[in-house]
């Protein structure tokens, strides 16, 4: 029974990752480039949340909505203002730039709410599923993820492969200059493309914040590593991947924990990284593209 | 039209540094005032911990400044709770004519701060830095707070020993901070020569300071009937949360660092219930002096002062008693200060907010009671 509620656990803490990654994956696939931003942009939903909900005692769905409406708004602002003019700067320039968007939205919502820490109230209550008697219990939060990250996933691959804004992205991920060629406008088709994944990250923020109730400006950053891990482990730009490689991670980080050492576990997490992709460079799920020259 | 806009940006840049140039010669010319400065983490996740220093700190100064006897001029640089930081903190704080610190306010930085406040001869004392390494080996660096070890750690342990509070403890602890570490190495010592029978121990680490399941599973399984937690509040605040939904209720016992959970926007008081604590500051107490301070600084900054604030408060006037028994003057070099202050603090006697009688020693140690509390009802209840 131990085995199993480390395995729930696992399956809870992975679902969160699961969720952070489908929208770093998702920007990666589409606008080719590593969105560290990611991370804060969570953040910021859940303190949306957080405020419509606590402060201003909002519905719940309400406070939901306004977290992804401020976000997708965050996303396609920070887009234009700090990716669109390096367009033709080298990647390295654009992953540095979102390092610094990342500082920048920490330090500016520490200005704006302060670094003391908030108690977020989850969105889904704080209930638990009891199974086998009570012997084995899963959250609410844990079911509400799950069920997100599938419609999500699902959702995603169907706007990506049926419909004709999907197909312009597809487009722009496998060559800008013959998309616009081509008659796709690439600026708006990626603004697009930071708008959904921004749209996701409120969302994973609330999730996030429902599980681990404590808010501070720098709650979404170590999460966003992992669940960018998380993506890499998947194969980074594969939406299933994605999916797979969080809760994989989720599951390995509290094995790790429970059965080997609670000091070592995120070193394990890694190690297991490090083997993976030496054995699939493309990551679990991912597909070995292969460069014409 | 291209070269002018230029040209005129460039003759605002150069005027703005004239100006701050000016500025900061305007307030080196004063030196009619003690400069006393510190170090603490005024931005990043710490953040909450440095700004209660510099605000509990600033509230003192502004106080004794309005009494027109000794005067003080105090400025705080941001480490955000990193090492490299804090040093280059120091060094600003150095050419800015820094006469007397207040060190750092967290473990780690002050470790590196400390060292130069030796080399330099600068008196240093922390408000609640409160490491070993801090003090070890350096004459003229004093702590504010309990020192980890053996005082709190070991006391909490010799608490829950002579009230019984428990038979079998469980501990989780921060194992990459090194005030979670020296409060988890004395709680052991203690209890060890105490017979108190330690069940289980976990730990975790920044970036893994979330799901605490596992921890919690492994203290359920090996029957703790009371769980010490060395930490600050934050992580405290989830491993509580957790536990409840878990459906595991152990007796909790936790450290000065714990105090704020309660201030925290959101937090439900019930899952603090009863959870204990050694403290030597309560914000709730009834002492005049304490209330005062503590109205203060609700009307200025809008919240509760903690533990930090209150000691930062008290190391101000602690500087105040020395100076002021030692007939210092701000014309001193600090290498004067040093030290007059040095034989000042190991010979006086200080009552403050987080304590009377209090004593230091020559290691820079500070000795004062420890007050057990009790969360009832979302206020601390003193135990004894």
């Amino acid at each position: 029974m131990t085995f199993l509620n480390y395995l729930l656990s696992g399956i809870s803490l992975g679902s969160i990752y699961a969720i952070i990654a489908l929208g770093y994956t998702m920007v990666y696939g589409i606008a080719k480039m590593l969105n560290f931003a990611h991370g804060d942009v969570i953040m910021v939903g859940a303190y949306i949340c957080f405020f419509a909900v606590s402060r201003y005692h909002m519905p719940p769905v309400v406070g939901v909505l306004a977290a992804m409406a401020v976000c997708t708004v965050l996303g396609i602002v920070v887009e234009r203002l700090a990716y669109k003019p390096l367009r033709a700067a080298p990647s390295l320039a654009v992953l540095i730039t979102a390092i610094g968007v990342s500082y920048f939205l920490q330090n500016g919502a520490q200005l704006l709410w302060t670094p003391n820490p908030k108690v977020f109230s989850s969105v889904v209550g704080t209930g638990r599923l009891a199974l086998f008697g009570g012997q084995l219990t899963v959250s609410y939060v844990t079911i509400t993820t799950i069920a997100s990250c599938i419609v999500i996933m699902i959702a995603l691959t169907l706007f990506t492969g049926r419909t004709k804004m999907g197909k312009a992205m597809r487009a722009c991920s496998e060559d800008k200059g013959a998309a616009q060629l081509m008659g796709i406008n690439v600026n708006s088709t990626i603004s697009v493309t930071f708008a959904i994944g921004s749209a996701l990250a409120a969302v994973a923020g609330v999730l996030l914040c429902s599980a681990y109730p404590t808010l501070v400006p720098t709650t979404g950053s170590m999460p966003g590593i992992k669940a960018f891990t998380a993506a890499v482990f998947g194969g980074i730009g594969s939406i299933p991947g994605a999916f797979v490689g969080g809760l994989l991670l989720g599951v390995i980080e509290i094995f790790a924990k429970a059965y080997i050492s609670t000091q070592l576990s995120d070193a394990v997490v890694f190690a297991v990284l490090i083997v993976v992709l030496l054995v699939k460079p493309a990551g679990l799920l991912g597909k070995k593209v292969s460069e014409k020259v | 039209m291209k070269h002018t806009a230029k040209k005129m940006l460039s003759f605002v840049i150069v005027l703005t540094l004239v100006v701050s140039l000016c500025s900061v010669f305007a307030l080196a010319d004063e030196g009619d005032a003690f400069k006393i400065g510190g170090t603490g983490p005024l931005t990043g996740g710490a953040a909450i911990y440095g700004l209660a220093a510099e605000r509990g700190a600033q509230i003192a100064v502004d106080e004794i400044n309005a009494e027109g006897g000794i005067q003080f001029e105090l400025k705080y640089e941001d480490d955000t709770h990193d090492a490299e930081k804090a040093v280059n903190a120091y060094n600003a704080l150095k050419d800015w004519g820094m006469q007397l610190s207040l060190g750092s306010v967290t473990s780690a930085p002050a470790n590196a701060t400390s060292a130069e406040n030796f080399n330099d001869r600068i008196f240093a004392l922390t408000p609640s830095a409160s490491a070993p390494t801090v003090i070890d080996g350096k004459d003229n660096v004093f702590q504010m707070c309990f020192l980890d070890y053996p005082t709190q750690g070991g006391a909490s342990a010799q608490y829950i020993s002579s009230m019984g509070l428990a038979e079998k403890v469980g501990i989780i602890w921060k194992n990459d901070e090194d005030y979670s570490t020296g409060l988890r190495n004395s709680f052991v010592d203690t209890a060890a020569e105490l017979g108190l029978e330690i069940v289980a121990e976990t730990t975790f680490a920044a970036g893994n300071d979330t799901d605490f399941s596992v921890q919690l599973t492994e203290m359920q399984n090996a029957g703790a009937d009371l769980v010490f937690l060395p930490m600050y509040y934050q992580p405290a605040s989830l491993i509580l949360s957790q536990a409840a939904a878990m459906g595991y209720a152990p007796k909790w016992f936790g450290v000065d660092g714990m105090d704020g959970i309660l201030t925290m926007e959101g937090f439900d008081p019930a899952m603090a219930e009863g959870v204990m604590l050694l403290t030597p500051f309560n914000a709730d107490s009834d002492d005049p002096a304490t209330k005062a301070f503590v109205e203060k600084y609700q009307e200025l900054y809008d919240e509760t002062p903690n533990q930090f604030a209150a000691d930062a408060y008290d190391c101000i006037y602690a500087y105040k008693q020395a100076l002021e028994a030692a007939g210092a003057t701000p014309d001193m070099t600090n290498e004067e200060l040093n030290d007059l202050m040095i034989e000042q603090f190991t010979t006086m006697t200080f009552d403050g907010l987080t304590g009377t009688g209090m004593t230091w020693d020559a290691s820079g140690a500070v000795s004062k009671g420890a007050h057990g509390c009790v969360i009832e009802n979302g206020v601390y209840v003193g135990l004894d």
